[in-house]
């Protein structure tokens, strides 16, 4: 059992998604950086697929009923294991540490970047939903986010931990470049569109989330008028509203959408990183 | 027919309208129910089908140009979802304004008519009913309400709807079911998947 002593700005139940059901109008959700979830599942000695926990750029306060082996990957924070008897001593990310039952982990907010994830062994063992426990926030599918005082059942551990020291955590690059694929509407905007946004540089915008990051930037100008019949949508569709400011879709994004999609991203998890203001570019997939 | 790229790992499928786009969704689940196709996702749309998940995009774009589709009346023999409606919406009055007609002529001409499930989106399990006639096509709320019931039947545009949770939504209100459209615990959890036969009845 996990007791939640302070939930953070946004703690969410995540795993590898509930992929298979977009035809049913289902999100595909699931942690923004798949990857770094494994990677933290590995380290406890969980299989990949295990849920654990997406922290959100204030971190959050966990009380372990019994002991545990946890791992966190993602955005760099401080972290504070505090003993029953109250002894507290810091912990590192990227690899595994023991906690006794009875211990609580503090984790501090982000000191750069935004996510960070924690695997515990044996996994949360809330019900899953269409074969995930993810929380998916545009649909409500999955569990609520985290909210302080709720207590989250734990599975029983299926492995030892991995016998590592220490895993290295990508840099976060001060501009993120994305290699961009054009289409499959690059038809509905004028060819100056596709070069402003192979060439000119977006800002992050506040207003992302879970769904999609919102840049802010040149104005991509459309050669068709109208409204385009609503179609399936990818992660990594970078669609355009009609005021012309890209909008790159994340995990959380709807299955269908009636706006032209200009061109799709390869790798969205930096995204999962990136600060309101953080600079992107995008590049052709050849270069 | 045309086959858009979409990223790495994806395909669109231009269908034209919703009975090609209908004839393809059948074909397409029916290739990757055989094995002879790959995609984590086959999710159609107004007048596309999207692939999804696809491992070797070109070669399944070259392999999909080569088929023809079986037409719509191959995937009739689907079984019919009846859903029981009250005709009591807030926006009976307003579509039978749109339609020349009066309010009872409305619900008869629902009631009459065979819906299909085209596609899904918006929510989960919310389907998007085609059967009527484009001259029939109205309007969304130019400022839609904050909240509306589960349960809602609604039109906009060319299509039928029902809101299978509580939510935002600009659609005209036609009338109201109890059918559970949506359970995660069913299987298929949309009791309205694409393809599916549906009629307004009522109770």
């Amino acid at each position: 059992m996990i007791e939640v002593l302070r939930a953070g700005a946004l703690t969410t139940v995540q795993d590898q998604g509930r992929p298979g059901w977009a035809h049913l109008g289902v999100p595909r959700s699931g942690a923004l950086d798949p990857a770094a979830l494994r990677l933290a599942n590995r380290l406890v000695g969980n299989p990949e697929h295990a849920a654990g926990l997406e922290i959100t750029l204030t971190g959050c306060a966990l009380r372990f009923s019994r002991a545990v082996t946890v791992a966190l990957t993602g955005a760099e924070v401080d972290l504070l294991v505090e003993h029953p008897a109250g002894a507290g001593r810091p912990g590192d990310l990227g690899r595994p540490l023991s906690l006794p039952a009875g211990a609580t982990l503090r984790i501090g907010p982000a000191r750069a970047g935004v996510r960070t994830w924690l695997a515990v062994s044996g996994g949360i063992a809330v019900e899953p939903v269409l074969g995930s426990r993810a929380t998916d926030t545009l649909s409500g599918l999955g569990p609520p986010p985290l909210r302080d005082g709720d207590r989250l059942p734990l599975g029983a551990p299926t492995g030892p931990p991995a016998p590592v020291d220490l895993t290295a955590a990508p840099a976060l690059p001060a501009v993120l470049r994305l290699a961009l694929r054009p289409g499959p509407r690059q038809d509905w905007f004028t060819p100056a569109a596709l070069d402003l946004l192979l060439t000119t540089a977006y800002a992050i915008s506040p207003a992302s989330n879970r769904v999609g990051v919102r840049l802010a930037g040149a104005i991509l100008p459309r050669a068709v008028a109208g409204e385009l019949p609503s179609e399936g949508l990818v992660l990594g569709a970078v669609q355009v509203p009609p005021n012309g400011q890209p909008l790159v879709f994340l995990a959380d994004h709807p299955t269908t959408g009636g706006y032209p999609v200009i061109g799709v991203v390869e790798d969205v998890t930096p995204l999962a990183q990136a600060r309101p203001g953080t600079t992107v570019t995008f590049h052709g997939p050849q270069r | 027919m045309r086959i858009r790229p979409v990223g790495a790992h994806a395909l669109l499928l231009d269908c034209g309208g919703p009975e090609q786009v209908e004839a393809w969704r059948a074909e397409l689940w029916r290739r990757r129910a055989a094995g002879e196709l790959s995609a984590v996702e086959i999710v159609p749309a107004a007048a596309t089908v999207l692939l999804d998940g696809v491992p070797d995009p070109a070669t399944a774009a070259a392999r999909i140009a080569g088929w023809t589709p079986a037409g719509v009346a191959a995937s009739s023999g689907t079984a019919e979802v009846r859903v029981p409606t009250v005709y009591d919406g807030a926006d009976l009055p307003a579509v039978a304004e749109h339609w020349g007609v009066d309010a009872p002529a409305v619900v008869e001409r629902l009631r009459r008519t065979e819906f299909r499930v085209a596609f899904c989106g918006f929510a989960p399990g919310f389907a998007y009913l085609t059967g009527l006639p484009a001259e029939l096509a109205v309007p969304r709320l130019a400022t839609p309400r904050t909240r509306v019931p589960a349960g809602s039947v609604a039109l906009a545009g060319p299509y039928a709807g029902i809101y299978p949770t509580a939510s935002p939504g600009g659609w005209l209100l036609v009338g109201r079911t109890d059918l559970v459209l949506f359970d995660v615990h069913a299987d298929p959890p949309a009791r309205l998947s694409p393809g599916t036969r549906v009629r307004l009845v009522s109770p």
